[in-house]
């Protein structure tokens, strides 16, 4: 990657703050972490929303059942690539039905992945409420979908390449943006995935 | 991949990819909502020229768990029972718009023949061609295998298997020696001379006539269906002499290690290749096998359809 | 009416002459460019007695749509040949003397070679009941060889009698060497490859086992027998060791046992299908030394041609066999000339002298004598050709050559004096 194009937006000091603040709100919102479940989509937003559960009982000394979300099988562009190996799906114990489910991602752009997240949920059971987590919002929705709580609005262009990286994949906690007008590689394509 | 028409088709990466997609539509099973919106609009025909309700309605459950539309096209009371060739009945399904053609057929060699004889442009799934292969039954058999022998994940090194029976004509043991190579178990065969095939010295196991000292240091033990035909061919003398040779009973069962399981592809002869007791004992995994096979069924079909089929080597 | 000259040809590959043809006999070998006539350049080319195939499935009566006797004609002559002993299983079955004389007329009108009816040995190929032998023998085609082709004489009462019937007027029994029980349903030769693609296997004893038994009836009964299309290295070593001890026993080999080995049928395509089934490397080695040292006397093409949708299906549902005549020359100058094993005599004894003789066909395999009768194949030995199934003049497409390239040519071939073929194609 040329980092000389990419400039940081958030270093681990800025991301910890915005996981504690996102920690604050969603438990604000919803007057205590009872009945609360977090759920991430693979593969950041996974560990994202373990952080949040971190947070949320540093502050509140309980602790939010979390879990994953996969949803592969519901992408409405399954076909525009060869089949994608399978993330795990992991759904708390006590299930989601009558629960406040919060899912979590690290980008939100075209919202199709929160779109596909519904259907999943949907298939799982039926929560009382679904709320949307996110450390980045680029913008440039395609859906009509947006977050409940936002670590940072980044407005960007289409050219541009939001690249979230987390500590327990790529050894440090950092948000980048980068100038590349090439399509993104497979991994790092938070900012364009769709 | 393109096509699964056999199991040496598979690296060790595929299979285990094969297996760990199946781990996880394994959860689909135990959800109130039993069904994917992964292959909507996708049509999937079973192509079966021989009787063979369980597999057919395994791929059938699979495919529609994924939202495929199925199609089953049996040869009985259809055109083929009436002289049509394999390859009319394929430009039929090509004209229908079949996505995937799960085939099962006498004739060894018959997906093969369908998937490269250029009458179709869809995939090909082979379930089951004459006594040449099965190749998701020993998926499905591996996927059960790494759930009880392993930690459920990665391949199968170490693990030793031991498959009994009519080798020479059984299409699960050729995929099963096959597949358990690939993902590095160790696999011992026994049967009665005639019922290994020429060349089975040079097939990556071993090869043993008695089933005695083969059950020993097994982890598993796969019973494969012995026809009573076989015994009018003269294959062995006669039922009573090849259970007693060949059949794994409680006695024999207790011979094996403890943890040990047992397997069989179905439908079972009670009596002749397994006793009912051993059949019925919890060390049988029979029924999960059943089980199993709809989520490695389903995963072969995500994997094949679940994207872009266009331009994908075979 | 003037003479035909090859002019320059080389006979047998030897030094350039003029090969002069008058009234359907060679009447001259003379000096290079000293003939006149009609001459057709040659120069350089090769010159061998014109090619005697003991093995054809001319298809006709009854399968026309695969053959025709016109049409296999064709095929023959661009393949070099001037003869074709033409096989009984056709429908109705060649067994009686009215068949075998509609095919020999049908050769006789077609007239690009000599179509040689085979007659068969039991009535209906059933191998229940000897075929009328005598008649067929003194009919207006002269059959002198009979086989039961496409099966196997099995009972070896019947084979025995058969054996000795057919002395009483010169005649030889062509045996299918196939052991019935022992290939019920075989659909590959037996071996690992069978085991591994789940095809029923073809056991080479099958073959064998039958081959023992005829030449030791032969030598009980003190009758000549041919092999048809030996395809096994233990085969070869029986008829090696019956020759050895004296029994009148004759053998071929077809082109195609004699270049393809089993390992192409692991594709499952149909093409490959072909009874005896094409064996292992080790026994195509076995063959082509068998011919070079003549164990095996005949190259013989087995030339069988089917529809197209009797080979664009699924391999148990496919007919058997493949086409041969226009690709055997190139077969056998590749596995037997290229490869140092014989020369181009050599080649003509075993393509034209030998298989003539077996066949009891006097005005062939003659050679390139005067007063010899003008059956004259020119070949191009340095040509090379890559081979098109669309381009064959068989009526059928089941050539296991397509898209290969192919050394030899045939350029010219002189039918009893008469060019049938010229510069490839049909004159």
């Amino acid at each position: 990657m040329d980092v000389s194009r990419a400039h940081i937006v958030l270093d681990d000091a800025d991301i910890g703050r915005a996981i504690r603040r996102i920690a604050h709100e969603i438990v604000e919102r919803a007057r205590g972490s009872e009945g609360l479940i977090l759920l991430g989509i693979p593969t950041r937003g996974v560990l994202l929303a373990q952080r949040i559960a971190d947070a949320i009982a540093a502050t509140e000394g309980t602790d939010v059942p979390t879990g994953s979300l996969d949803i592969t099988l519901y992408r409405d562009d399954l076909r525009l690539r060869p089949a994608r190996a399978l993330e795990s799906t992991s759904i708390p114990v006590e299930g989601i039905d009558g629960k406040t489910v919060v899912l979590v991602d690290d980008v939100l752009y075209s919202g199709r992945t929160v779109r596909a997240a519904l259907d999943a949920l949907n298939d799982l059971g039926r929560p009382a409420a679904v709320r949307l987590a996110v450390l980045i919002d680029r913008g440039h929705r395609e859906l009509p979908i947006r977050p409940d709580f936002v670590g940072k609005n980044l407005p960007t262009s289409f050219a541009e390449q939001v690249r979230v990286e987390v500590a327990e994949i790529d050894g440090h906690d950092r948000v980048t943006i980068l100038e590349s007008p090439e399509p993104p590689t497979a991994e790092h394509e938070g900012g364009q995935r769709r | 991949m393109r096509h699964l028409l056999s199991a040496a088709d598979l690296t060790r990466d595929e299979a285990v990819l094969i297996l760990d997609t199946a781990s996880e539509l394994a959860t689909v099973t135990d959800r109130s909502v039993k069904k994917l919106p992964t292959l909507r609009g996708r049509t999937v025909v079973n192509l079966f020229f021989e009787d063979s309700t369980r597999t057919r309605i395994s791929f059938e459950v699979a495919a529609k768990r994924l939202s495929a539309d199925v199609i089953n096209f049996a040869a009985k009371g259809s055109s083929v029972s009436k002289g049509e060739s394999l390859k009319d009945t394929a430009l039929t399904l090509e004209a229908i718009g079949a996505d995937a053609v799960i085939i099962r057929h006498g004739a060894s060699g018959a997906p093969h023949r369908l998937a490269h004889a250029g009458w179709i442009g869809g995939s090909v799934i082979n379930a089951g061609d004459g006594t040449h292969e099965h190749p998701t039954q020993a998926l499905l058999d591996a996927f059960t295998l790494r759930r009880h022998l392993t930690n459920g994940e990665g391949d199968l090194a170490g693990v030793r298997v031991t498959i009994v029976g009519d080798v020479l004509h059984s299409r699960v043991a050729r995929s099963n020696v096959l597949l358990l190579q690939t993902l590095g178990a160790h696999t011992t065969v026994v049967a009665p001379p005639t019922l290994l095939p020429v060349g089975i010295e040079s097939w990556p196991c071993d090869v043993s006539y008695d089933i005695d000292t083969a059950l020993t240091d097994a982890d598993a033990v796969m019973m494969l269906r012995v026809q009573g035909e076989r015994m009018r061919a003269a294959f062995f003398p006669s039922a009573n002499e090849y259970s007693r040779a060949y059949g794994l009973n409680a006695e024999r069962l207790r011979t094996m290690r403890p943890g040990s399981i047992v397997l069989h592809p179905g439908p079972m002869n009670r009596g002749m290749e397994i006793s009912a007791d051993v059949a019925d004992s919890d060390r049988s995994v029979i029924v999960e096998q059943v089980a199993n096979g709809v989520s490695i069924r389903m995963a072969v079909l995500y994997l094949l359809l679940g994207g872009n089929t266009k331009g994908q080597g075979s | 009416m003037t003479a035909l000259v090859l002019r320059g040809v080389r006979p047998y590959g030897e030094d350039p002459v003029d090969l002069v043809i008058e009234a359907g006999v060679i009447s001259e070998v003379a000096r290079p460019g000293s003939a006149s006539g009609r001459v057709i350049d040659a120069d350089g080319l090769v010159a061998l007695p014109g090619l005697v195939d003991l093995h054809t499935h001319l298809r006709e009566p009854g399968r026309e749509d695969a053959e025709t006797v016109e049409t296999g004609s064709r095929s023959a002559a661009l393949g070099g040949f001037t003869c074709v002993h033409a096989m009984a299983n056709t429908d109705p079955v060649a067994d009686t003397a009215g068949v075998v004389e509609q095919v020999w007329r049908l050769g006789q009108r077609s007239g690009l070679v000599d179509v040689r009816p085979v007659g068969a040995v039991t009535t209906g190929l059933l191998g229940e009941q000897m075929a009328e032998l005598g008649a067929m023998a003194h009919s207006q085609a002269q059959v002198r060889v009979f086989s039961d082709d496409g099966k196997c004489v099995h009972d070896a009462v019947l084979m025995r009698r058969a054996l000795e019937y057919v002395k009483a007027f010169g005649g030889v029994i062509a045996q299918h060497a196939q052991e019935p029980r022992l290939t019920e349903n075989a659909q590959m030769n037996e071996g690992r490859l069978s085991g591994v693609l789940g095809l029923t296997g073809w056991p080479a004893v099958a073959e064998e086992a039958i081959i023992a038994r005829d030449v030791l009836l032969a030598e009980h009964v003190g009758s000549r027998l041919h092999v048809c299309h030996v395809s096994t290295a233990g085969s070869v070593e029986v008829i090696r060791w019956a020759k050895g001890r004296g029994i009148d026993v004759t053998a071929e080999v077809t082109p195609h046992h004699l270049l393809l080995t089993e390992d192409l049928v692991a594709g499952y395509d149909p093409i490959y299908k072909v009874n005896p089934p094409l064996r292992t490397h080790d026994d195509v080695a076995a063959l082509r030394l068998a011919v070079a040292d003549g164990t095996i006397d005949a190259i013989a093409t087995d030339h069988a041609p089917h529809p197209h949708e009797d080979k664009d299906c699924e391999w148990a549902a496919a007919a058997f066999g493949m086409l041969g005549l226009e690709t055997a020359f190139s077969i056998a100058q590749l596995a037997l000339v290229d490869t140092g094993l014989l020369d181009w005599r050599g080649l003509a004894d075993r393509m034209s002298v030998r298989p003539a003789r077996i066949g009891g066909v006097e005005s062939q395999g003659q050679g390139l004598i005067p007063g010899a009768p003008a059956h004259v194949c020119v070949v191009d030995p340095t040509a090379r050709r890559i081979i098109d199934p669309e381009a064959v003049a068989s009526k059928s497409r089941n050539t296991p050559y397509a898209a290969m390239e192919l050394p030899g040519l045939v350029r010219h071939v002189v039918f009893g004096g008469v060019p049938t073929v010229r510069d490839g194609a049909l004159a």
